[in-house]
């Protein structure tokens, strides 16, 4: 019987052919460590007396949660970081303003079709993007991957789903990744690999691959991997890298514990509402939902794609009264792009304020935290009670153009009527 | 592994940013940790916990970021016991390497809230007010971690040298 994508990539990791349930123990081709966690592997380190790092070519670290340290304990921890790379020789460091680790591990060609990559972030499912298996762990793990090297991992069963068409006007990457969290729930995918293929990826960027594959863990999956094809070649040419191979998708009689199909001719811009990710509708069901923030950016939506479909919706026009649009740069790269297009200018007209590349807002933490009865439209993934640094706020999920077509009328607004009208 | 505790009842999709909000990160003690367990929930339902060491929900407990204090702070406050009709993955993992006891089990809707539960988490065994009950324990090697404690205290397997 054939493999899913996701027995093959863990077979080479394990070196041996294993199968949905196995457990194995294997060290990913790269583990990365971020600054929202860094501060633990030095716990470990201290707590278990370790002083060697068994691959240090295999790490990364990334300054993106804290950047820049907004308090004198985050600016600790990014000196705590600092030590540790210089002191066990890591030269991967991602410094404040380079950006978010998903983000910068795939536009810096570091991540290839087929890895296997572990991250103390849930977000690292977004790699799939390329045909890469990415899945968050904890700081305990990531301590004893850097000590020892090999960490145990189950094979995942797999989930096929096939997406075919194009997506229309007015629609995208976020709305159709939406459309499958409302169908499939937060719970649809718990443990298992979610293998994406249908000829919607035949006109489907990498950077909206991303997108599709970030809100994978929202349904919990491990794994959410696109199809290596023509668009994975072309990408990876563009770093001088003719080598991609598709050995690594899945094999057409590989085993799926279900099947699901959607086509994009049925899909409309979504909003996610309070207080969970598959609380999903048609922004049209959500009429007179007044807003005070918006916010575009993070892993999930903070690419020059997702900042130029914001200065389509804003150009020539200023934000309502009222509201404030924070702008964060998924990375440096994607600042540099945004500014060298025009669409940066064309969003700071607007009344935008862009902030340092990294995770933003996004988690609650600094950079845009809401106030009591506030409510804010994000490109981000997530809505949970607190989310975004108040318990008595309200965050609701869209596109950047759903962000950016709210911001101009202090309401959640469908963006095709901003978009249609010009 | 024999645990016998009283039971705090929780709902499904019981997420990390409600179990412990992002910005308390760099708190890295789970002592410390501890205080800022399920904040968003408010400082009744937080007494509830420091008097509950067993914690039953429904679906998807622990969904949302991979933050390791969603487990390590239930451990400060003396939780010594999830029982989830399922959990999301990298919560789960958290909890079997940090040897935090989880049990996979449809219980909720056996048992009432503050009830006294008593669980061989090894066995497979939970004895309820309303009789006992079976489930299917973890699997053997996951076992293993949470009965020495959790992955930095399981040992290494010498043979092979990896």
């Amino acid at each position: 019987m054939g493999q899913t994508s996701a027995e093959k990539i863990m077979s080479r990791i394990a070196g041996r052919t294993v199968s949905a349930g196995d457990f194995i123990e294997g060290c990913p081709d790269f583990t990365f460590s971020l600054d929202d966690g860094i501060g633990l592997v030095d716990r470990y380190f201290r707590l278990y007396g370790i002083n060697k790092v068994r691959y240090p070519e295999r790490i990364a670290v990334f300054f993106d949660h804290y950047a820049p340290a907004d308090t004198p304990l985050h600016a600790n921890i990014h000196g705590i970081g600092r030590v540790l790379c210089r002191r066990f020789g890591i030269d991967k460091l991602f410094e404040v303003g380079d950006g978010i680790s998903h983000q910068v591990s795939i536009e810096s060609g570091l991540v290839r079709p087929g890895q296997f990559v572990t991250n103390t972030d849930s977000h690292t499912i977004t790699l799939g993007a390329v045909g890469a298996a990415g899945c968050g762990i904890g700081v305990a793990e990531m301590a004893y991957l850097w000590a020892h090297g090999v960490l145990w991992f189950q094979v995942p069963t797999a989930l096929r789903v096939v997406i075919n068409g194009r997506l229309t006007a007015g629609v995208y990457a976020k709305d159709l990744a939406l459309t499958i969290v409302q169908r499939l729930s937060a719970r649809g995918a718990i443990y298992q690999s979610i293998e994406y293929s249908g000829s919607v990826f035949d006109s489907l960027s990498i950077s909206e691959r991303m997108t599709l594959c970030n809100l994978g863990v929202e349904m919990g999956g491990k794994f959410a991997i696109a199809p290596i094809d023509a668009v994975t070649r072309a990408y990876y040419a563009h770093f001088s890298d003719q080598s991609v191979d598709d050995s690594t998708n899945a094999d057409s009689d590989a085993h799926y514990a279900a099947h699901y199909q959607f086509d994009t001719a049925a899909v409309v811009p979504m909003v996610s509402s309070p207080h969970s990710v598959d609380n999903v509708a048609p922004v049209t069901d959500l009429p007179n939902t007044e807003i005070h923030q918006a916010f575009l950016g993070t892993c999930t939506n903070g690419r020059l794609d997702d900042l130029q479909a914001a200065a389509a919706v804003l150009k020539g026009k200023r934000i309502a009264s009222g509201v404030r649009f924070i702008v964060t740069p998924a990375s440096r790269e994607v600042y540099k792009a945004a500014i060298e297009t025009g669409a940066l200018a064309t969003l700071v007209d607007a009344g935008c304020v862009i902030t340092t590349p990294g995770c933003g807002a996004c988690a609650g933490i600094h950079q845009g935290v809401l106030a009591e009865g506030e409510a804010c439209i994000a490109s981000s993934s997530r809505n949970f009670l607190g989310r975004m640094g108040n318990k008595d706020a309200r965050v609701f999920l869209g596109s950047p153009a759903t962000v950016a077509a709210s911001a101009l009328t202090g309401r959640i607004t469908d963006p095709r009527t901003i978009l249609n009208a010009t | 592994m024999q645990i016998k505790a009283h039971v705090l009842r929780v709902g499904d999709d019981i997420d990390t940013d409600v179990i412990f909000p992002a910005r308390y990160l760099s708190v890295l003690e789970p002592k410390e940790q501890a205080r800022y367990a399920f904040e968003p929930y408010g400082e009744s339902f937080q007494s509830r916990l420091t008097s509950s060491p067993a914690i039953v929900a429904g679906w998807n407990f622990g969904c949302g970021s991979s933050r390791e204090h969603a487990v390590t702070c239930l451990m400060g406050l003396g939780i010594q016991l999830v029982v989830a009709k399922s959990f999301s993955r990298i919560f789960f993992r958290n909890a079997v390497n940090n040897g935090l006891a989880v049990v996979v089990c449809d219980l909720a809707d056996r048992i009432q809230d503050d009830e006294l539960i008593s669980v061989n988490v090894a066995k497979g065994k939970a004895d309820l007010a309303g009789g006992s009950f079976q489930f299917t324990p973890l699997a053997p090697p996951l076992l293993n971690i949470l009965q020495h404690g959790g992955l930095w205290k399981t040992p290494r397997p010498s043979a092979g040298g990896q």
